[in-house]
């Protein structure tokens, strides 16, 4: 993982300084809210129902053990226990006090940690895969690209007033597991004919109100020119994106109105005249940054043990965890731990500081002091060792951390909803805890195979519903929280938007809408291994929506 | 519930009051006679657009004190008790309606117990 | 609004000229946009020093051919939140060469100073007589910065290159 310098602490430092001094300045009547409120977003403090929320960047998902103690820490003395990692591989915290403020954010600065352009009309958060550097099917780690860009858009003086948000996602897998097309802006690493390392650049992603996948802007982008490229897009949107309307401020929407083509003219335009400046990236610049970046001294170890075949064989349900939360790491003898944080009739994504003290102690025995969170909202220990399967097993299982429910019915990605947040119309969460516990038998669970429910409790999507095989959108119907069934979405190299099936139902009947879907696909499918997306795709939405509202 | 926080026009139809957040921690609050209160049987409750026009000003008056005032429903019952008049101002009085994360529901019920 | 210039407040030597109003020979103005452009000839054969107010909505490649003739361009934020002066400012300067003073007019607040001096202003209007009485304290808030600026501050891959002769090895954070 990336190792801060003296310049990235300095950097982090100043800015908690720098936002104390806001605070002040805010709580002393100096600073009006309307001008203190951009402020605050560019770290990350939204105002929520109950309390202030604050958002902090777990920059591409990477964590140590120390920062997530720290999480934990944060969790207890400024928070009620317990954070929310989100669809954006952030951390979130619902009950923060601002005047407490500057004093958590000084705590996190120490580990390196900051709510920096998790808001505000700037660059976001820059994500990726969440087995960076471990998966066997990546060209490279995508994490050296993020940080690059992450480095080159933070306090950037051009790009911070932007019309709107802009977030960008890094992939080098062959498997799409960053979601690229939904992002604003993505960068697709491959290779061209002479074998060359490069970007496929895509832009103009976005859910929400008018949901796009992105469109490939240039084929291949040398990986030189990355930052030149990414300005030139930025100073594009910067300047020509809608101001009028928040609704229409997203680059999709720009991209949309010019066209793909027309758009990637006046991108490449304003990079032939930069592209040899001050952003090349030259090889000693990679070297630099990607030399930052550890990696764990792994042992030789042997692949698939017989110790290891035997304790599967021995104990049904640490085989069912294998099965289901371990994949296949770059290493031979290591493995990928998926730790879900999904449980039955929980809230999908929430973590109590002791399971974060927790994971932390065991990431650092049994993952080389590191841990990832994905943007399904579940963690990762990405390093850890076959032979230590059993006994981290052991550990995780009293923790609630190792259902083996991932990319089942019942890991559910939700957004917060109306519990938490000002901009919900209906609440989420408690959506995503009946089905959840309508579909608790792991056996059903299996049957039923990968089917990805989302959940969004407002149309800015933060559940990325438009992308969900089911995608549930909750809406308001006078007075009353009504939800939106969508099928068919898909996140990854075969992004596709979501198909609505009739009219949105009343609160009390979602998860029977849910079974119901269940049902049908379990009839329909051809085989027991036909997945519930690709029965869908064979049939059509039809079957499913006249089994929905046959009595509705 | 839509986001009152676009209300640009204040439309009564009912007994409504004015809420908001506090600024040094986030509360909820209420506009009452002579400032905010925590307790929505306190606030102050008008049922005409005047009312609630005045009441907007003086909040939006106080932006040291407290911030998004918006003007929020409010039921009456027989006798006397005020209520939140729609799911959100519920969730505002009553907390997230999940149960929260064992550790967590008991620092939440300190906290309002003391408040 | 109090004019900060070379960290200080300082009197504006410069008259704003509207639509209509004549123009004083020998003291500096600034022009609107479209009368500048509609009076471009004249107004750069005039004896005095010239500055055009543009729009944040027009693109400044307009004012290429005149940058030669210009003192001064001050350049919009109607808001602070919009920023499409930053830029314009960038183009200005670093790709159309221009040498004479930015200044950055409109909604102007101190929390935008270094952003706006890293862009390529060097003149500033600003709305609030307390920000600019703390300009020089605001305007160096941050020493390290990830990008180059126009202030010819080092972005901090550069100064990581000079110092990685020292070959020092990356301690924990």
């Amino acid at each position: 993982m990336y190792i801060y310098d003296a310049f990235d602490r300095t950097l982090v430092n100043e800015r908690v300084a720098d936002f104390r001094d806001q605070v002040a300045r805010r709580l002393a009547g100096e600073l009006t809210e309307e001008e203190f409120k951009p402020l605050r977003l560019m770290n990350g403090v939204y105002l929520q129902l109950h309390a202030y929320m604050l958002r902090i960047a777990i920059p591409y998902g990477t964590l140590s053990s120390r920062q997530l103690r720290m999480l934990a820490h944060v969790a207890r003395k400024y928070d009620r226990g317990y954070g929310h990692f989100t669809t954006r591989q952030n951390i979130q915290f619902h009950w923060i006090k601002l005047a407490e403020l500057p004093n958590a954010m000084a705590e996190l600065a120490s580990v390196g940690m900051h709510g920096m352009q998790t808001s505000g009309n700037c660059v976001r958060n820059i994500t990726t895969d969440q087995w960076a550097g471990v998966a066997p099917d990546e060209i490279e780690d995508p994490r050296i690209w993020a940080e690059l860009i992450r480095q080159h858009v933070t306090l950037h003086p051009e790009f911070s007033f932007m019309p709107r948000k802009f977030k960008i996602a890094v992939g080098t897998a062959v498997h799409d597991r960053a979601a690229l097309r939904i992002h604003d802006l993505a960068l697709r690493m491959h290779c061209n004919e002479a074998g060359e390392r490069g970007f496929e650049v895509m832009v103009g992603g976005g859910l929400g109100r008018t949901p796009f996948l992105a469109q490939t802007i240039k084929p291949f982008l040398a990986t030189r020119d990355v930052l030149s490229y990414v300005e030139a897009v930025l100073r594009t949107y910067n300047q020509f994106g809608r101001r009028d309307n928040m609704w229409k401020a997203r680059i999709k929407i720009l991209v949309h109105e010019l066209g793909a083509e027309a758009f990637a003219k006046e991108v490449e335009a304003e990079w032939q005249a930069i592209r040899d400046g001050a952003l090349v990236l030259d090889d000693a610049t990679i070297k630099d940054i990607a030399s930052r970046f550890k990696y764990p001294r792994y042992e030789r170890l042997a692949d698939n043990s017989p110790e290891f075949a035997q304790a599967r064989k021995t104990d049904q349900r640490f085989d069912a965890w294998v099965s289901n939360c371990v994949n296949n790491h770059k290493v031979p003898g290591y493995a990928i731990v998926t730790l879900s944080l999904k449980p039955e009739g929980g809230t999908p994504g929430d973590a109590t500081d002791v399971q974060m003290d927790a994971i932390a102690d065991l990431a650092d025995r049994y993952s080389f002091g590191e841990v990832r969170v994905g943007h399904e909202q579940n963690l990762v220990l990405p390093h850890v060792a076959q032979r230590d399967l059993p006994a981290l097993w052991r550990a995780l299982d009293p923790l609630g951390v190792a259902l083996p429910n991932i990319n089942s019915i019942a890991d559910i990605i939700s957004c917060p909803g109306l519990d938490y947040c000002s901009l919900a119309n209906a609440r989420s969460i408690p959506i995503a805890q009946e089905i959840s516990r309508r579909f608790k038998n792991l056996d059903l669970q299996r049957d039923l195979g990968r089917l990805h429910v989302n959940i969004s409790g407002c149309i800015n999507a933060c559940g990325h519903h438009h992308v969900g095989h089911i995608g549930i959108l909750g809406v308001e119907k006078n007075g009353e929280e009504f939800y939106q069934i969508t099928l068919g979405g898909k996140a990854d190299e075969h992004a596709r938007l979501g198909d609505l099936i009739g009219p949105a139902v009343p609160y009390a009947q979602v998860a029977d809408v849910v079974e119901d879907i269940a049902a049908a696909y379990l009839e329909l499918r051809e085989r027991p291994d036909e997945l519930f997306i690709d029965t869908l795709k064979r049939t059509g939405i039809e079957p499913f929506r006249e089994r929905v509202y046959a009595a509705r | 519930m839509t986001s009152p926080l676009d209300q640009k026009k204040i439309k009564v139809t009912g007994p409504v009051v004015v809420t908001a957040n506090r600024t040094r921690d986030g509360a909820v609050i209420y506009r009452c006679a002579d400032g905010w209160t925590t307790n929505l049987g306190d606030a102050a409750i008008v049922t005409d657009a005047a009312g609630a026009q005045a009441l907007m000003s003086a909040a939006a008056a106080d932006d040291l004190g407290a911030i998004g005032p918006y003007v929020a429903p409010v039921q009456l019952l027989p006798g006397g008790q005020v209520r939140p008049g729609n799911l959100r101002e519920r969730i505002r009085v009553g907390g997230p309606t999940i149960a929260l994360p064992i550790a967590a529901a008991k620092v939440l019920e300190k906290h309002r117990v003391q408040a | 609004m109090p004019l900060v210039e070379n960290g200080k407040i300082v009197e504006d030597r410069f008259v704003r000229i509207g639509a209509d109003d004549p123009i004083p020979d020998r003291v500096p103005v600034i022009v609107p946009a479209a009368r500048f452009l509609a009076e471009a000839d004249a107004l750069t054969a005039r004896d005095g020093s010239l500055g055009v107010a543009w729009p944040n909505n027009r693109r400044v490649a307009e004012l290429k051919p005149w940058l030669g003739h210009l003192t001064l361009i001050a350049l919009e934020f109607p808001k602070f939140r919009d920023g499409r002066a930053y830029s314009q400012a960038r183009l200005l300067r670093e790709q159309y060469g221009f040498r004479g003073t930015l200044r950055a007019t409109g909604d102007v607040l101190r929390d935008q100073f270094q952003f706006l001096t890293r862009a390529g202003f060097d003149s500033f209007e600003v709305r609030k007589p307390a920000d600019a009485a703390a300009f020089a304290k605001s305007v160096a808030r941050y020493s390290v910065v990830y990008q180059p600026g126009a202030d010819g501050s080092l972005p901090a891959l550069r100064r990581r290159l000079q110092r990685a002769g020292a070959a020092s090895v990356p301690k924990e954070s």
